[in-house]
This record gives structure tokens, sequence and C-alpha cells, in this order.
């Protein structure tokens, strides 16, 4: 594994600029859930290859899925990833409802609205600090933070827990939550609880103070890029898109375009290529982008008002089309996510909440399309049921798969530029794999896509 | 006490048990006065080709591909540990295993199906391919379980998983049975351990953490037939779901 031959030979061309052989081989990219590989050779300063491959192992889950009844789907397919594992849970559950014809309560939805925020912030933490912060701090991971700076680490594992507690008030755990069903809930958390938990989040302002100091420390070493795409994620009425909305499309021209989720095949356009055992998406351009910086490009208005003021403390502005600059947007949902839900909880508290609430039922049995915004994007999720409630076929079109194309296309671009500027074979790795880890891919989820064979 | 030398390692799976090991909060740097991680790929850049103490192994075995590595690993660590369903006993992975592959590689890939990076075959947990020493079932892994049977290697003593179902679980917790709540529930025939939170939570076992010693199966389609929502075919069907390589008619 790792780096299995590394050359940097250099030499004068005729004109006096640097003629480089590079050859960049990262088997298995470290620090990004799944597996993924970098290659990039230069031969005398052309590129000959220059590729983000998928080399996950496919797990085929629509052949688990294919004969199982609705009450097992949604836990069935949060097996499809260990971070994503709520996300997939609710959009499933909701492409489940859809078939069904179940429209669920205020109380259920509000809840889950809740749990939705609790992923975001609990995978955003994660993936910020375990996965991005070693590299604007000049080290290979967290541990040698432990001893130069230990409390650094002690947030960090506070917040993480926090998210993790958060999620699990709600759904039971987080990881492959137990208490979202079809039709609602199996258990609705007490009042008790939701306090405790409004709690817990008000207590963790002072963590969240202090990563924004550290963030805007390190946000120099944030590499400074650009390349215009379109950016799809939700667009919700009712809050910032994330739970719930419309497909949104937003082209580097600042035009946005809204679409139904049973149309979402129409926007993802996939193909299968011979580098990735995960499909490619595209929609107006040559690919397109999914998640934070999406999210925040497309929904900047609906951010709540400390969301804003911790936008313009680190100086960012939308559009941005900086995809390094994911990580940073992915800080300002998270601080969005924490006020919103102490609003949630303080509304759910006004209400007065029931926790005799039993879970709606079905009240038929068809085809159902269920998206919602996991930390990493857009995700689809789509089934149809026979008339005893057995699935007969699903699909499901993951966000990191629909970021693999526009990955490929920075390195097409910033590679260019690297070698432009003169910068050696470790330079351009570090570079090409922090890119890859601001988009923060799931890439065990993108490869375990179901794919629809719906038989008639 | 010399720290030690910790490595995980990840096949087939969705990564979700070393996900549960970043929820400890603080009392992780207490785990970090026992051991090293020396190799970790989803938080760690560094790696070792050097002997390790402990393997963590999560994920199936899933392709003949991956064996190498497998017994690579197995060859420079003095304990192999199988962390998660998927390790253990293939878990959700091998929910596919009774059906034939073409049908459903073609219904992923379509007419890419034959391209030779898709290759996959039956999901079998990590000791179909090594020796294993330890298992920690779960699916997801229980963190406190982990921690226990971590301790227990740490300390030269030799970890041990229940051998009785979950409902003992159940009852102790006095959880009102599933099936008396007009569901169904796999407890009956699952391996406990994991104090039974699905149950507590109002939903079935799904028996994640495989069978408790000498399950009965057959009593169990039984008791789904007879007390079970859904239906015969779903009732022999069932317990495929984490147990398809511990069924009778596992392939």
């Amino acid at each position: 594994m790792g780096r299995r031959k590394i050359k940097d030979v250099h030499s004068q061309s005729k004109e006096g600029c640097q003629m480089k052989n590079i050859n960049i081989d990262v088997h298995h990219l470290t620090r990004v859930e799944g597996h993924g590989n970098i290659v990039v050779n230069i031969k005398e300063g052309t590129i000959e290859r220059c590729e983000w491959q998928i080399p996950e192992a496919p797990r085929f889950f629509e052949a688990m899925i294919k004969g199982r009844h609705y009450s097992e789907i949604q836990r069935i397919v949060s097996r499809i990833c260990g971070i994503c594992a709520v996300g997939h849970t609710l959009a499933s559950l909701k492409a489940t409802e859809n078939a069904l014809g179940v429209t669920i309560s205020e109380q259920s939805t509000i809840l889950r609205r809740i749990l939705k925020h609790a992923e975001n912030f609990d995978s955003h933490i994660l993936h910020i600090y375990f996965l991005v912060a070693p590299d604007l701090l000049g080290v290979k991971s967290v541990f040698p933070l432990v001893e130069t700076h230990k409390d650094v680490v002690k947030i960090a594992l506070r917040l993480k827990r926090l998210g993790h507690e958060w999620g699990s008030i709600l759904a039971g755990r987080t990881t492959h939550p137990t208490k979202c069903i079809p039709g609602g809930w199996s258990m609705i958390p007490t009042e008790k609880e939701l306090k405790q938990l409004k709690q817990k989040i008000i207590d963790s302002v002072s963590d969240v103070e202090e990563t924004l100091k550290v963030l805007i420390s390190v946000a120099p070493n944030i590499p400074d890029f650009t390349r215009k795409t379109e950016y799809i994620g939700l667009i919700d009425d009712y809050e910032y898109g994330l739970y719930d909305g419309m497909i949104g499309s937003l082209t580097p021209d600042g035009n946005i375009n809204k679409y139904n989720v049973s149309d979402y095949r129409s926007i993802t356009n996939e193909w299968v290529s011979p580098l990735s055992t995960a499909k490619y998406t595209k929609h107006f351009m040559d690919s397109y982008m999914v998640g934070a910086l999406a999210r925040i490009n497309i929904n900047y208005d609906r951010l709540h008002s400390k969301a804003k003021e911790t936008a313009e403390a680190i100086g960012f502005k939308t559009l941005c089309f900086n995809p390094y600059m994911n990580s940073i947007a992915q800080f300002i949902e998270c601080v969005h996510s924490a006020y919103i839900t102490i609003g949630y909880i303080d509304q759910l508290l006004n209400i007065g909440v029931n926790t005799e609430e039993k879970p709606t039922k079905p009240t038929k049995f068809g085809r159902g399309f269920g998206s919602t915004e996991v930390p990493r994007g857009i995700l689809f999720h789509e089934y149809e049921y026979d008339e005893e409630g057995f699935c007969k076929g699903g699909n499901c079109v993951i966000p990191t798969n629909q970021n693999h194309a526009n990955i490929q296309k920075d390195f097409e671009k910033i590679v260019p530029e690297l070698i432009k500027a003169d910068k050696n074979e470790d330079q351009i790795e570090l570079t090409l794999s922090m890119l890859v880890r601001a988009y923060d891919p799931c890439i065990s989820c993108s490869a375990h896509y179901l794919d629809v064979v719906f038989k008639k | 006490m010399a720290k030690l030398k910790c490595a995980w390692f990840d096949f087939t799976c969705c990564e979700g048990c070393q996900v549960e090991l970043t929820n400890y909060g603080e009392p992780f740097l207490t785990l970090m006065e026992f051991i090293e991680p020396v190799e970790f790929r989803e938080i760690m850049t560094e790696k070792t080709t050097e002997k390790i103490d402990i393997a963590f192994i999560e994920g199936s075995f899933s392709r003949e591909s991956d064996r190498k590595r497998l017994e690579e690993i197995r060859s420079r660590a003095n304990i192999v540990i199988a962390y998660g369903s998927c390790a253990v006993t293939g878990g959700i992975n091998a929910l596919k295993n009774h059906q034939n592959m073409n049908d459903y590689k073609e219904i992923v890939y379509g007419k890419d199906k034959d391209m030779p990076h898709l290759d996959s075959q039956l999901a079998k947990p990590i000791s179909a391919a090594i020796k294993v020493d330890f298992e920690i079932p779960g699916c997801p892994i229980d963190k406190d379980e982990f921690l226990r049977i971590v301790s227990q290697v740490i300390h030269g003593s030799t970890p041990t998983l229940p051998k009785y179902p979950v409902c003992v679980e159940c009852k102790l917790r006095e959880t009102v049975c599933r099936y008396d709540e007009g569901d169904y529930c796999l407890g009956v025939i699952a391996k406990a351990g994991c104090n039974s939170p699905c149950p507590a939570h109002g939903i079935p076992c799904e028996a994640c953490r495989g069978f408790c010693d000498e399950p009965n199966q057959e009593a169990l389609v039984e008791l789904l037939k007879e007390r079970g929502p859904y239906g015969k075919r779903w009732a022999e069907e069932k317990s495929r779901m984490f147990t398809a390589n511990l069924r009778k008619d596992a392939k």
C-alpha cells in the first residue's frame, strides 16, 4: 500500500523552463472514507495521465433489497455508509413513504430535521478536525496533535461526541440509527431529553468559537484555486436546503433552475467510467459539484444569522468557486445547524411533545422518490414495492458519485497550473490529496450504490 | 508497560465501526495511553511495514484479490481482531450471496457488468481467509464492548462473548417483547452482548451479531410464520439479513 514509486527528475528545456518527469501514484489515499487512487504521469512537461480512480469493492445493495419488506429497507441501506447512515436512512424513508402514500406528522418532520442537522454537524466535525486539519497544521494525522495541540484535540473529541449524542438522543444511535421507521418514529424523545440536548448545544458554544479561531489561523494555508462549475443542491422553502426541498442547479452565471425530486435522473445522467466502480454524473456542464460549498452557494440567504457572521469572520463570500473552501463551508453549516436546532427544540417544546405518537400506516404500494442532503451533498433514493409491500427494485445516487467527475475536471485544470508554478512532485501530490479530501469523499458509499431494474 | 502498536485495516464495509471509535469523547485519550496507532488509513497518512501487536480488521472478505493483503497483515500481526459484523460473519454483505452473481452484476452495472474492476465474489468473514484470534461482533460494534475486549487483550486475559440469546438481555432490561407488540424479532436466536438496544428502541432485533450458541433455526422460521406479520415467504428469508453465512443454506 502507499506510494509505490516516486521519482522526481528535473531537466532543463531549451526555453529554460523546467521540463519535468513526474510520477505520482497514491494507492488508497489516506484520510478519506473509502478507497481512491491518484495517478499522475508527466513526461518532459507533458501530462500523459492525470486520474482520480475509484477501486472500492462493489457491494451490490440492489441485490440485497430485492424481495425485502418495506419495513426493513432503511435498515439495510443505512449500511451503505457508516458516516452518512442517518442520511441514507432518511432518504430511504422519504422514498418508501412516497411509494406507500404516507405523510408523516409535523412533529415527526421537525424531529427528522433536527436529526439531519445532527448528522451534518457530526460528520463535518469529523472531516474538519480528523481529515483536513492535519494538512493545514502540517502533520500527517490527528495523533501527533495529541502532543502538540492537546487543547485542540480535546475540542475535536468533545464536539465529535456532541454530534454523536445529538443524533443518538433522537435516533438511538448515529451509525445505523434504530428509531427511524417508515411513517415516523418508533420512539419520540421526551421533553426532558430535548431540553438536555439544547443545553449540550449551548454548552458547546465556546468550543465552536475556538474552532473558528483555529480555522482563521490556518485559512492562509488553504490553496488558492478556482474553477467555475455547476452546483447542485436542495432548495427548501422552509429553511436552508438540507432535509427537504426541490433540486436546485446553480450555474456560474448565477442562474438557478429548480426540478422535482422525481426528475432526478435528468440531473444525474449517470455513466460508467473505466476508472471507477462508482458511476459518474453530468448535467448542464461536463461535471457538477455537490456538498456544503454547493449548498452555501445556492442557499446563502437562508443561513442563520450566526452562520453568516461566521462566514464574514473567515472571509467566505459567495459565489465561491474554490473547492478547497468546502471545508470552510462545512464549518459555517455546523454553526447554522447548532442554532437552527435550538430553534426547532424551542418550537417542539412550545407545541408540547407527544411521546405517544404512532407511525402513519401505508395507504398504497407503488414507486416513490426521496432526496435529502447528506454531509457530502445531495442524495437520491427510489424504490418500487409490490402489493404486499416487498421491494421490487431500487436506485440510489450518492453525492460522492456526483463529485467524482468534478474532482477529475479539477485535476485537469490544477495540474498544469502546479507545473507552471514549478511545484515539485511532493507538493503536487499533497495539493491533489488535499483537493480530494476537501470534497470529503465517501467512497464506500459511492461504490455501493444501487441501480434500478424495475421488472414489470 | 510499552504501548501496543495497533493498526486498523478495512475491506468490504461501510467503515461505520471505525466511526464509532471517534465517539468516545475525551476518554479516547485514556485509551491512547495504552496503544500507539501506527496505521489507520481513514484518519492517518502514516503507514508501517513493521511488526504490529494488534491488527484490527473491519469489513468482509469479498474479493479473491484481497487474500494476499490479508495474509500480509496476518504475517506481521501478533494478534488479529476482526471487528464489526462484516468482518465477523460477512454481515449484511452476505445478504446477496444466495443470488446469482451474474444477475446482480447486470442489475447494477448493465452492459458494463464484465469490466474487470467490478469483480466480486461471495461475501465471507475475514476468518475465511486468515486465522482470526478474537472477534467483536455487531453492526455497528458497541464501542463499550470494543473497549472491554481490547482492554482484556492488553492485560493478557482472554475475551469471551455471551453464548445466550438477546432475549435474555431484554428480560433483564424489562423490555416488552416485540412479539407482544405485534412485531417480529430475531432476538431468540441472536448472540447477546449488545444489551439489546433495538427492542428497547421499539424495533426488532435483526441478529446483527450473529447467532447464539446452538440456535434453533427451524423453530425461528416456525415462530415467524406463526406470530410474525409478513407471511411464509418472508419468514423463510428473514434471517438472511445479517446471518446469511450462518444459515444452514449458506453458500
